[in-house]
């Protein structure tokens, strides 16, 4: 366990290491010390390679033999239903080591390949003042550094890849991934809420509900169809959202954590014993959804199977659906990473970090919670309808509790606040399960183990949120006027006086020459 | 008790009492700041300093009186039953005793989550990224690396808060509340934690920011020689209650003022 501890390291600037989840084991630990692969950095040349090499290897070593003990009664023990005693299957042990080494490696090496974690904070120690020049009107503007060409490749191949999925592999396979997606929409949707706003909702559970049983019982009672009930329920959930926050989000923390624990469980408890709701026996045969009318299982599936191209057991409805989620998983993603780097967004982490000074900066508390709320339900609402569509059959039993802690989960695994982050925590947690099925005795017991050691050596999760970074980008005098930072002249001045005008150089204000404040960690 | 301003009075209280549950903090407070002025606010621990700045911001909504503030001649807003994110809209901004940055962000971003109110964009100008909003979020950008370069922290726009060093975060909270564009700012012990040179900077600082953000200052001190040589006028309180106000020179030989702070000898 020793060489465990160096993961307490406080998290600064993304986690220098990168993200701890090796291959299949989303809790293999880091490199021991100080971060051995990052110091031979400076001395270049052939030894440092070599130095860099080894240090990688010993870091891949070590979280082989980490994970191989972590999952040593999971892989190894199996209980024989038919003696009652337990079988040793000793010689999958080195196998299992072999993997967890080779994925480590290969996950290091693409991180570093990548500049994963490195590029911002590399951004963060660079992106200094303005360059003297550019200082005048119009001179020079700001702007944000995201999408790094790296990263750009990684989402292609990422898209190009889960696009192509239901080509390659079986129904069971499609099935799962579905799962997957509805709970990363959940994620990044409670994302919004705990990750952002820092509103601890427990309750998340009764807006995927709401969303489920919207499009349920339009489609038993009305035969609306999926297209039309999707935004429906997305709506009811987000109203639903509204109603339950306007009372309550005068509340905070703990308390707010409590009242939406006990909303969850008064939905539920309507859905059981109301009526029209058909109770606990649930409602079944949903339509699955359509495209343009088309009857895919009946008129375009021999047509794929004959080329090849799908399983022939494949459900076409189950790959629109998949399709389906997918984009839905793009639009949040999207819609997320423009809320968060937005004025709500930043009000939302105001809120987060302090709500006094947040409210002191001219901030609505009570509205931007509600927004936060609302909001986070919304995507609750539409992975309920997804869900709905996927199975086809919804009971108040697919709402509990459990789901909603199953969510949080997800957030504070993958890393609150951090988009990647969450979606690599649901994957984690909802593929990992699946991919263990086999071991379903110990399942439980391994995914209690995860967590617990995530929380206790990387409490900022496995891709921990890191803050946008803005650079001063010099430009060409004269075109000043047609910018759009500049054709507002009052916006750019400082105070009411015309003091921001250019030529107000700092020259004059006491105690800047005194003490910028150093760069941070100086090294 | 209409909180009538006197000419060139930027904010006015008049009978303002405090009690919680059996404690008065304050007590019948009759407070002004002229326009333009560095005002300042002393007394000993505990006097109700910081809870007349809660008073005056809207965190606590007093028990008794009324506070006017005047923003520009000739228009009052009475201040008693606006919540706090108004109060910083009309022009009251304020540091915290005890610094409160937005930790987690980077300096930048504390700077303009402080222009919020100036901003419009709401939840469908986020997520659809139009030219407004767009242009909108460059200019705040410009402006807060702007005002971080005017006030000497642009080196490090794009760090923690929490990773300043500690006279960088005192500093960094000033520049946050200006972004507000306030007409009137309150500072609550500016120079607690500060060294001997750094608070001597701040005096500095202070009357800066008084000329060319073109406002009013309240500030809470303990740092006697800082009240003494920036403020043009001094408030002392004790127990809730104000027990003497005048020039510096006045206020520093106040047998009431030297009893208050050195007990009764
Ligand atoms: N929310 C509250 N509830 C109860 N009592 C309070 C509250 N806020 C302040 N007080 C009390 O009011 C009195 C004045 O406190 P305040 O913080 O205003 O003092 P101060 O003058 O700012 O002192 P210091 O110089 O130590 O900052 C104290 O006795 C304090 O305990
Ligand atoms: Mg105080």
């Amino acid at each position: 366990m020793t060489t465990v501890q160096t993961e307490t390291a406080p998290p600064p600037a993304s986690g220098s290491g990168g993200p701890s989840s090796g291959g299949p084991g989303g809790g293999v630990p880091e490199s021991p010390g100080p971060d051995p692969a990052g110091a031979p950095e400076g001395r270049g040349g052939a030894a440092g390679h070599l130095a860099r090499a080894l240090a990688e290897f010993r870091a891949a070593l070590l979280s082989a033999a980490w994970f191989s003990v972590l999952a040593l009664p999971l892989v190894c023990f199996r209980v024989n239903a038919v003696s009652g005693g337990i079988d040793y299957l000793w010689a999958r042990l080195p196998r299992l080591a072999a993997l967890a080494f080779c994925a480590t490696l290969a996950w290091r090496f693409l991180l570093r390949r990548l500049g994963f974690s490195r590029v911002r904070s590399a951004v963060a120690e660079t992106a200094g003042p303005p360059p003297e020049g550019a200082r005048g009107p119009g001179g020079s503007w700001l702007t944000l550094l995201d999408r790094a060409p790296a990263k750009r490749l990684l989402l292609a191949g990422a898209a190009l890849l889960l696009l192509s999925v239901p080509f390659w592999t079986t129904p069971y396979v499609v099935t799962i991934l579905i799962t997957a997606l509805i709970y990363i929409t959940l994620g990044l949707g409670l994302n919004i809420v705990v990750g952002v706003a820092g509103l601890l909702n427990l309750g998340y559970a009764a807006f995927f509900a709401v969303g489920a049983y919207t499009f349920a019982l339009l489609n038993q009672n009305f035969g609306m169809g999926f297209w039309i009930c999707l935004p429906l329920g997305a709506l009811s959930a987000t109203l639903l959202g509204l109603l339950l926050g306007l009372p309550i989000l005068r509340l905070s923390g703990d308390y707010l954590a409590i009242v939406t624990l006990g909303f969850a469980e008064i939905i539920r408890l309507v859905l059981v014993n109301v009526g029209f709701t058909n109770g606990p026996r649930g409602i079944r045969n949903i339509q699955p959804p359509t495209l343009f009318g088309a009857d895919l299982n009946g008129a375009v599936k021999p047509l794929l199977v004959g080329h090849g191209l799908v399983h022939k057991d494949m459900d076409l409805n189950k790959v629109l659906v998949y399709f389906i989620i997918l984009a839905i998983v793009a639009l949040t993603v999207v819609c997320v990473y423009r809320l968060e780097n937005s004025r709500l967004g930043r009000a939302w982490l105001a809120l987060r970090e302090d709500e006094v000074a947040c409210q002191a900066m001219g901030i609505n508390r009570v509205r931007t919670k509600l927004a936060a709320f609302a909001l986070g339900s919304t995507w609750a609402g539409l992975a309920g309808v997804v869900f709905a569509a996927q199975i086809s059959f919804i009971n108040p039993q697919s709402f509990t509790f459990m789901l909603s802690v199953m969510v949080l989960s997800i957030v504070v695994l993958g890393g609150m606040g951090s988009i990647p982050g969450v979606m690599i925590g649901a994957a984690v947690l909802i593929l990992l399960p699946e991919y263990l099925r086999e071991y379903s005795d110990y399942r439980m017991l391994i995914f209690g183990l995860i967590m617990v050691l995530m929380m206790v050596f990387r409490p900022q999760g496995i891709i921990p949120s890191t803050r946008r970074v803005y650079i001063y980008r010099p430009e060409e005098h004269g075109d000043g006027g047609a910018r759009p930072s500049t054709r507002n002249p009052d916006a750019l001045d400082a105070g009411p006086g015309g003091a921001g005008q250019d030529g107000q150089a700092p020259a004059g204000v006491p105690g800047t020459a005194g003490g910028p404040p150093s760069p941070r960690g100086a090294r | 008790m209409t909180g009538a301003v006197k000419r060139g009075a930027v904010l006015s209280t008049s009978g303002i009492t405090m009690i919680f549950g059996g404690l008065t903090a304050l007590s019948d407070v009759d407070f002004e700041v002229g326009r333009g002025s560095i005002t300042a606010l002393i007394g000993p621990n505990g006097a109700g300093k910081t809870t007349f700045f809660n008073c005056l911001t809207g965190i606590y909504r007093p028990s008794r009186g009324t506070m006017t503030f005047s923003p520009e001649e000739g228009r009052e807003i009475q201040l008693r039953k606006l919540a706090p994110d108004r109060i910083t809209y009309l022009g009251i901004a304020r540091t915290f005793q005890n610094i409160r940055l937005f930790n987690n962000l980077t300096v930048l971003e504390n700077v303009l989550i402080a222009c919020h109110s100036r901003m419009r964009a709401g939840i469908l100008g986020a997520l659809l990224r139009d030219g407004k909003t767009v242009a909108e979020e460059k200019a705040m950008a410009e402006f807060s690396y702007r005002l971080l370069d005017r006030y000497g922290l642009a080196a490090s726009a794009n760090h923690l808060a929490k990773n300043l060093p500690y006279g960088a975060q005192r500093r960094l909270e000033i520049v946050r509340a200006l972004a507000t564009r306030p007409r009137l700012l309150l500072l609550d012990e500016p120079a607690a934690g500060l060294n001997i040179a750094e608070t001597r900077e701040l005096d500095e600082l202070i009357r800066y920011i008084r000329d060319e953000e073109d406002l009013s200052v309240l500030l809470i001190e303990h740092d006697m020689s800082l009240v003494m040589s920036v403020s043009d006028r001094v408030f002392v309180l004790d127990y809730g209650v104000l027990i003497a106000s005048g020039p510096p020179d006045e206020i520093r030989r106040d047998p009431k003022v030297v009893k208050a702070y050195l007990g009764e000898d």
